[in-house]
């Protein structure tokens, strides 16, 4: 009998017993009842989000809240629509400030990974430590004297001001993937090109851009993500309220709505609008933004 | 030799190289050592500045809110990292096989890490206010609750909490997508030779896939921890640093004196020592990051 237990118990570890088979149907259940779970906690509180910008004025209001709205009503995107300056003004805001930045990244760190990855530069090792200061110097800390910088630049209330500063905080990220990408390219395929008479302008822009594209898709995207939801520093740089980005004006609109309170019909409407882009930019570009959070965190 | 070894390809290349060069010497290094020199006088903006040496510094040592905000900030950093991971690698094991059903909770589990801190913080302080949000809605249906609780900006513990619930939520799917890489870069061989073995699941966790992820869960944790340590945006929204500035985090409380205080030299000062501690993790995880490409 004994002997027939241990067989029985020899059979489970090695998987083949009943017990074993049973086991395994139901832990597949089970991991399929837990990832269920977990999408609907995660999924939940966007939902209500959405749910209660398009309640009506009065049940966005209600005490204790509806899970389900009973009315329908677009109310508060019609009053985010035309709140303070307006909400087209702060979209302007924000996304010219995140396109500028996009632009800025760019434009320094294509040719900078170029010269970095392929030209015999003295001193090269340590010109990209001092390219990578931003890694070592929080960005939170260098908003004093940078405040003071672009007050002086007259470049606080500046959406151009606020590209730099988040700019300046994606450089070295940006920096590094560019790099790496240009390393990755096939060195004869420029070597070609060079002995066909390209100089290295048009050896970049000819032959190098287009197998480093995809680098610059992760830049770009990461440009735009950073500088979309970035806080503090709009915070300290942009004081006139036609200068707010979309955060800070939600941020604002938390406390200086109406008589009664916070209208929380509008404020969810403003960040079910401010969620949309980085949303449906991640559900397009998943692999860019995998594949860059996997380089810049971890390698 | 490549052809890009030439000696007029030296200066080619500083060109390419320059505008980044300046942009870095402007906006970064410039404002650091600018940073050094206010923090060493007392200015507030209006008035010139004063040079008064390591006041600043002195002044910092004897200030109890500085103190109450690095005791609060680490506070917060020593509760939500934990959390953090254990929540991120449990996700990561349960979801780290490419079915259909794993792959679409881990994408899910992803989208708030892609919006921002600041919309999130909005989302969580309505769904945390006391009398309009669905927490006491939901604890109240459940009978958890016998009357509303006020969790944000009366109580700094349970402020505190509210705010970890929310960051959590964010931030979360950051770990699990990192741990899920490191995981998946585990040769099969080894998993395989592990079941062979019969080594249980719990052995194959605590000894074959723990061990070969321990790079990825200490670099996850000090970015965690970094981050936690420049908390801002969910305190400044959330309880605006109520009750009595219990909740302001250091990183608030440097914004608090050099924007609303308009004390320049002394936020520097406190920038400084904030930047010296963040300096001891960053430089840990260099170290780490180095010893991988060796």
């Amino acid at each position: 009998m004994s002997a027939d237990l241990a067989q029985s118990i020899d059979e489970t570890a090695a998987g083949n017993g009943v017990l074993a088979r049973l086991w395994r149907s139901r832990t597949k259940y089970l991991v399929g009842a837990a990832c269920l779970f977990i999408c609907v906690v995660m999924l939940a509180p966007l939902l209500a989000s959405v749910l209660a910008s398009v309640k009506s004025t009065a049940e966005a209001a209600a005490v204790p809240p509806t899970y389900v709205p009973q009315s329908w009503s677009l109310d508060s995107y019609l009053k985010l629509w035309v709140y303070q300056a307006g909400l087209p003004v702060y979209l302007l805001n924000s996304f010219g400030t995140a396109f500028m930045a996009i632009a800025f990244s760019l434009l320094l760190t294509v040719p900078a990974g170029y010269a970095l990855a392929r030209f015999p530069i003295p001193g090269k090792e340590l010109l990209f430590v001092f390219l990578l200061l931003a890694l070592i110097i929080p960005y939170q800390a260098l908003l004093t004297p940078i405040f003071l910088m672009f007050a002086q630049l007259k470049l606080t209330n500046s959406l151009v001001g606020l590209a730099i500063i988040h700019t300046a905080i994606q450089l070295p990220f940006s920096l590094y993937i560019m790099r790496n990408a240009f390393e990755a390219v096939p060195i004869e395929l420029e070597e070609a090109a060079v002995i066909d008479g390209c100089n290295s302008f048009q050896v970049l822009v000819r032959i190098c851009l287009p197998s480093v594209v995809p680098a610059m898709i992760t830049v770009a995207l990461f440009a735009f993500i950073t500088s979309w939801n970035e806080f503090l520093g709009a915070l300290v740089m942009m004081n006139r309220q036609d200068s707010f980005t979309l955060p800070l004006i939600l941020a604002a609109a938390r406390t200086e709505t109406s008589l009664g309170g916070t209208d929380w019909g509008m404020l969810q409407a403003g960040v079910t609008i401010s969620v949309i882009p980085c949303v449906g930019i991640y559900l397009m570009l998943q692999k860019y933004y995998v594949s860059g959070l996997l380089a810049g965190a971890v390698k | 030799m490549s052809i890009y070894s030439t000696r007029s390809n030296r200066l080619t290349g500083l060109y390419y190289l320059a505008p980044a060069l300046a942009f870095v010497a402007a906006f970064t290094a410039w404002p650091l050592g600018q940073m050094l020199w206010v923090s060493l006088n007392s200015w507030s903006l209006i008035t010139p500045p004063k040079f008064i040496g390591l006041n600043n510094f002195t002044k910092a040592f004897n200030d109890k809110q500085f103190w109450v905000s690095l005791g609060f900030t680490l506070k917060y950093t020593l509760l939500i990292t934990p959390i953090l991971m254990l929540g991120g690698y449990a996700i990561a094991l349960l979801t780290v096989k490419n079915t259909p059903l794993r792959r679409f909770t881990r994408a899910v589990v992803f989208v708030p890490v892609v919006i921002g801190l600041g919309a999130s913080s909005l989302l969580w302080y309505w769904l945390f206010s006391t009398d309009y949000g669905f927490v006491n809605r939901l604890l109240l249906d459940f009978g958890l609750i016998d009357k509303a609780v006020i969790w944000l900006g009366v109580d700094a513990d349970r402020s505190n909490w509210a705010i970890i619930v929310s960051v959590v939520w964010k931030v979360l799917g950051f770990g699990m997508i990192l741990f899920v890489a490191a995981i998946q870069a585990i040769p099969p061989e080894v998993s395989e030779a592990a079941m062979v073995d019969g080594a249980s699941p719990w052995q194959r966790l605590t000894q074959v896939t723990l061990p070969l992820t321990l790079r990825t869960v200490l670099l996850v944790t000090l970015i965690s921890v970094i981050g936690s340590l420049l908390a801002f945006d969910q305190f400044y929204i959330m309880t605006a640093g109520q009750p009595q500035n219990l909740t302001a985090t250091s990183v608030f409380y440097v914004y608090l004196n050099s924007f609303p205080y308009l004390k320049l030299g002394y936020g520097a000062a406190l920038s400084l020592i904030l930047a010296v501690i963040i300096l001891v993790f960053t430089i840990i995880q260099m170290l780490l990051t180095r010893r991988s490409h060796a």
